[in-house]
């Protein structure tokens, strides 16, 4: 009496029927990365994972020699994105309204945390970020053929602050106004565009000043001669919309390039 | 590719080929122009000649063209005919490269169209020289210009703020020895009445821009961000701001009422608070 092979179990079963299904198979195309043919067309497949190295040295990523600041400040970024696209559903970037909202914010909408984790997410990426230039000054990693990521990463440590300032505003309460007054008030020193910069007064067509309060950087920037409702609105679009735009952008290309030139850190 | 290519040969007009071709149209000529004895006269005519350069083989090789090749163009886009030769030197193209090949073949049908006319329709370099610089002076000028009206947007016309120039009622309204913090809120002044007459000072700290506040008791101007003080003059003394307040131009309007005009300012610190208008005597 032969015996009969006993049938497969249950979850093995539908496991393979799930696994054969067409729609499995179009999003999960080359199998499990076992090999290191798998692996490189795993990575190579992935819009996401593209962006990283197929593979790294073991001693790129020690903890001690990273500090994780970059992945840190990136992960932050997404907690900023999302905490703060929960926040858009209910503040109103308007003088009569923003206070308010911000209060609300707090006290009336379930989870009021929500604010303060995009307020103190924000104070520590900048924090982060800070470090991560540190990290990558202290190991060497602006050198060639590192040095165009690095100017990259000058560019996002600008673009971070930015987004800290522009979002200072948005509170608008005593101290946001009057910080973003002061701050704001440095672009009148803008050479040539600002109204009080050097070169300014050159631009001139007879009599008629080109570059004066009405018509200065920190005019185009305020939409206004002084911190109100043309300010508040276009420091939120930028908030929003402008800045983690162009953020983005660049977090590509970052990543890209880490990948590009030899790997997260170490020698090349 | 083949079946595409020779139906659009004859019909295609040739400014439609080169607008369509959009940003390829100076890689075409180049590769027409410098490859096609190399290629031609290299080891391997029939070799499948990936989509990018098919002007390279007018002959119709491209006929024979695989996904596989088409994948290894698209992947080493700058250099055509190198990829060509990855295509053939090294068969084991992974099966990954050849999914994303209909993708990166896209754009190819308008390349073979640009270059096959200029060859077959007699197109000549110079005509397509001009076009292609008339081509890119509009794009350049599009453009700019562009970039012009998106920078004016920026620019509102009209202002919804407090007017620069304001009257602040008749002379005889006011006390002399004191200062006048009415119109601080709605237009950012004080008007101080001192024996000799008035003046308008501009309620910005010279600091970094706050505004301070007038404290009667203590007979100064204070400004709370900074700590910055001022004399009833507008002369700083105390705290961080570098010079003194600045005063607005200060004249008697037709009606008798004093006109404050904060666009023209008076610096203590260039001597103009000597000048006329700054000072508006009684």
């Amino acid at each position: 009496m032969a015996t009969a092979k006993p049938p497969e179990p249950f979850l093995t079963r539908t496991w393979d029927y799930i696994t054969d299904t067409q729609l499995w198979k179009s999003i999960f195309r080359h199998g499990v990365p076992s090999t290191n043919r798998n692996r490189v067309l795993v990575v190579m497949t992935n819009v996401f994972l593209h962006l990283h190295p197929v593979k790294i040295r073991k001693s790129g990523i020690r903890l001690k020699f990273t500090w994780c600041m970059g992945g840190l400040t990136f992960f932050l970024f997404l907690v900023e994105t999302f905490t703060g696209l929960l926040l858009m559903f209910y503040y109103r970037p308007t003088v009569a309204y923003a206070y308010m909202d911000i209060i609300d914010l707090a006290e009336q909408v379930p989870l009021g945390i929500m604010r303060e984790l995009h307020r103190w997410g924000a104070h520590a990426m900048v924090i982060s970020v800070w470090l991560h230039m540190f990290r990558v000054f202290m190991t060497g990693s602006y050198k060639p053929p590192r040095e165009f990521n690095w100017n990259v990463g000058v560019i996002l440590l600008v673009l971070t602050l930015l987004l800290s300032f522009t979002g200072y505003l948005l509170p608008w309460d005593q101290l946001a106004i009057w910080a973003i007054t002061v701050g704001s008030n440095m672009a009148r020193a803008t050479p040539l565009l600002g109204y009080e910069g050097p070169g300014s007064q050159l631009l001139v067509l007879g009599d008629v000043k080109m570059v004066h309060a009405g018509s200065d950087a920190r005019f185009a920037l305020l939409g206004g001669r002084f911190v109100g409702e043309g300010a508040l609105l276009r420091f939120y679009v930028l908030h929003c919309v402008g800045i983690p735009l162009v953020a983005g952008i660049l977090m590509a290309v970052h990543f890209w390039r880490v990948r590009k030139d030899g790997g997260i850190s170490g020698p090349l | 590719m083949a079946d595409e290519k020779d139906p659009s040969k004859p019909s295609e007009p040739a400014p439609g080929a080169e607008a369509a071709a959009g940003a390829p149209p100076t890689r075409p000529p180049d590769t027409a122009a410098a490859h096609p004895a190399g290629t031609a006269a290299g080891s391997t005519p029939p070799m499948p000649t990936p989509p990018m350069t098919p002007a390279t083989a007018p002959g119709g090789v491209q006929a024979a063209t695989a996904p596989r090749s088409n994948a290894a163009s698209g992947v080493t886009d700058p250099a055509p005919p190198r990829a060509a030769g990855v295509a053939t030197a090294e068969p084991k193209v992974p099966p990954a490269a050849a999914k994303p090949a209909p993708a990166p073949a896209a754009p190819a049908p308008a390349a073979p169209v640009a270059a096959k006319t200029a060859e077959a329709d007699g197109v000549s370099r110079r005509g397509f020289l001009k076009w292609t610089t008339v081509g890119w002076v509009a794009f350049s000028a599009a453009c700019t210009s562009g970039l012009v009206a998106s920078t004016r947007f920026l620019f509102p016309n009209v202002l919804f703020e407090p007017p620069q120039s304001f009257k602040v009622g008749f002379p005889s309204e006011y006390t002399v020895g004191e200062v006048d913090t009415r119109w601080k809120d709605a237009y950012g002044v004080w008007i101080v009445r001192n024996s000799d007459g008035f003046y308008a000072l501009i309620a910005v700290c010279t600091h970094l821009g706050c505004s301070p506040n007038w404290l009667a008791a203590e007979n100064k101007f204070k400004c709370p961000c900074h700590g910055s003080g001022f004399y009833k003059t507008g002369v700083n003394f105390e705290g961080p701001a570098p010079r003194p307040l600045e005063r607005a131009r200060i004249v008697l309007s037709d009606d008798g009422q004093i006109l404050v005009d904060k666009s023209v300012k008076f610096q203590a610190e260039k001597g103009e608070w000597t000048k006329e208008e700054s000072f508006l005597k009684v």
